[in-house]
């Protein structure tokens, strides 16, 4: 796995649109801006409506993620290529996701939407519609799942890393500060996680940081080889995102991401935070 | 949630007495800029958040009391604005020369 299997620039998604067997896929939380404009062809998942469970916390069972696939038209033998807004926050969610589901190919656009925006390149507002396919997802890979009695074993035991604003880590705000700071749970992080924001890896274009650029910020925060880890953020997309980086570009071995996040730790009862 | 909500509209439903809201505009060359990315970096230059302008290039954070910086990028270019925040309503213009 490398940098080129995982990714690709917006320079090849622009060459390869309408390529039999690629599908673009744009992945928010909010899909008005899908809906304002995307990428020609490309379909689209809400995270929240189409990739979360409608009942419980958690993510589609395998079955209802089959069901998903297949109603948008995608194969288990196509080349997913994965693109959002914030800084592909989303996109990464999906990425993890589809590999949790065992998909084959799958790759993000370097930069996503923003990127493909401030370059000024073609949007698309006619709608897609691909023929409904057959999909079989695997049975959930839960190596790259932590859920949170393993957060709670890991203090003092595996790199766990904190990929909220520093802000966020200290306690001083709840949430990403585009969001109101009314929450339930305690503010303060797990103890001893280390602080390394998800933005520190990427330029402020979008794009990923490149892998020289990457393996000296981690090695520079302490983040340690020789532990397994797990990364967190609030709702577990940011940290979707440093899984990205960790596992797929730079090729570290035992990742895991906490998706319960601090919305789940955070209103643990009895379980230790520092502030 | 927690990805950018729909910019600008009213302030129904916050509260002013907790909240410290950093609003404003990006403008360029007299007119509002709509679709620009602007974000809020904290008092060592990091990240905290990030959204795009409405069509009357509007944009709003919740932060904290303290210094912040508004950066806004499109196509048209780069600006940035330095405030002290507090609670409240904090309102801002950034403009891209």
């Amino acid at each position: 796995m490398s940098r080129n299997d995982v990714l690709v620039t917006v320079d090849w998604v622009q060459d390869n649109l309408g390529t039999p067997g690629i599908v673009l896929v744009e992945v928010d939380e909010d899909t008005s801006a899908y809906d304002g404009g995307h990428l020609e062809g490309a379909v689209k998942l809400d995270w929240k409506q189409d990739l979360q469970d409608p009942l419980r916390r958690d993510y589609l069972d395998k079955t209802a993620f089959e069901a998903l696939l297949s109603s948008r038209g995608i194969g288990n033998d196509d080349t997913v290529v994965l693109y959002g807004g914030n800084n592909n926050w989303f996109a990464a969610y999906a990425y993890w996701y589809f590999k949790i589901y065992g998909h084959r190919d799958v790759k993000l656009m370097d930069g996503g939407r923003k990127k493909w925006e401030l370059d000024g390149r073609p949007l698309s507002k006619d709608a897609v519609a691909r023929p409904a396919t057959q999909y079989v997802a695997s049975e959930p890979d839960l190596s790259i799942r932590a859920f949170r009695d393993e957060v709670v074993a890991a203090i003092g035991t595996k790199n766990l890393v904190d990929v909220r604003s520093p802000d966020e880590f200290s306690g001083k705000i709840l949430a990403p500060a585009h969001l109101p700071q009314e929450q339930s749970q305690r503010a303060g992080h797990v103890p001893t996680a280390i602080n390394i924001p998800w933005s520190k890896a990427a330029n402020e274009d979008g794009t990923f940081k490149s892998d020289e650029q990457l393996a000296t910020l981690y090695g520079e925060q302490g983040f340690d080889d020789s532990r397994e880890t797990i990364a967190y953020c609030r709702i577990g997309e940011r940290s979707s995102h440093t899984w990205f980086v960790l596992s797929e570009l730079l090729g570290k071995k035992n990742v895991k991401n906490y998706d319960g996040s601090w919305v789940e730790y955070g209103s643990l009862v009895g379980v230790p935070i520092e502030k | 949630m927690c990805g950018a909500p729909k910019q600008g509209g009213a302030l129904a439903g916050i509260d002013l007495s907790t909240q410290t809201v950093i609003q404003g505009q990006v403008w360029h060359d007299g007119a509002p800029v709509a679709g620009a990315y602007v974000r809020l970096l904290d008092g060592t230059d990091e990240f905290t958040a990030e959204v795009v302008t409405s069509p009357e290039g509007e944009f709003r954070f919740f932060a904290a009391p303290g210094t912040w910086k508004v950066r806004s990028l499109a196509p048209v270019g780069k600006g940035e604005r330095v405030l002290d925040a507090g609670v409240g309503l904090n309102e801002t213009t950034i403009v891209i020369d």
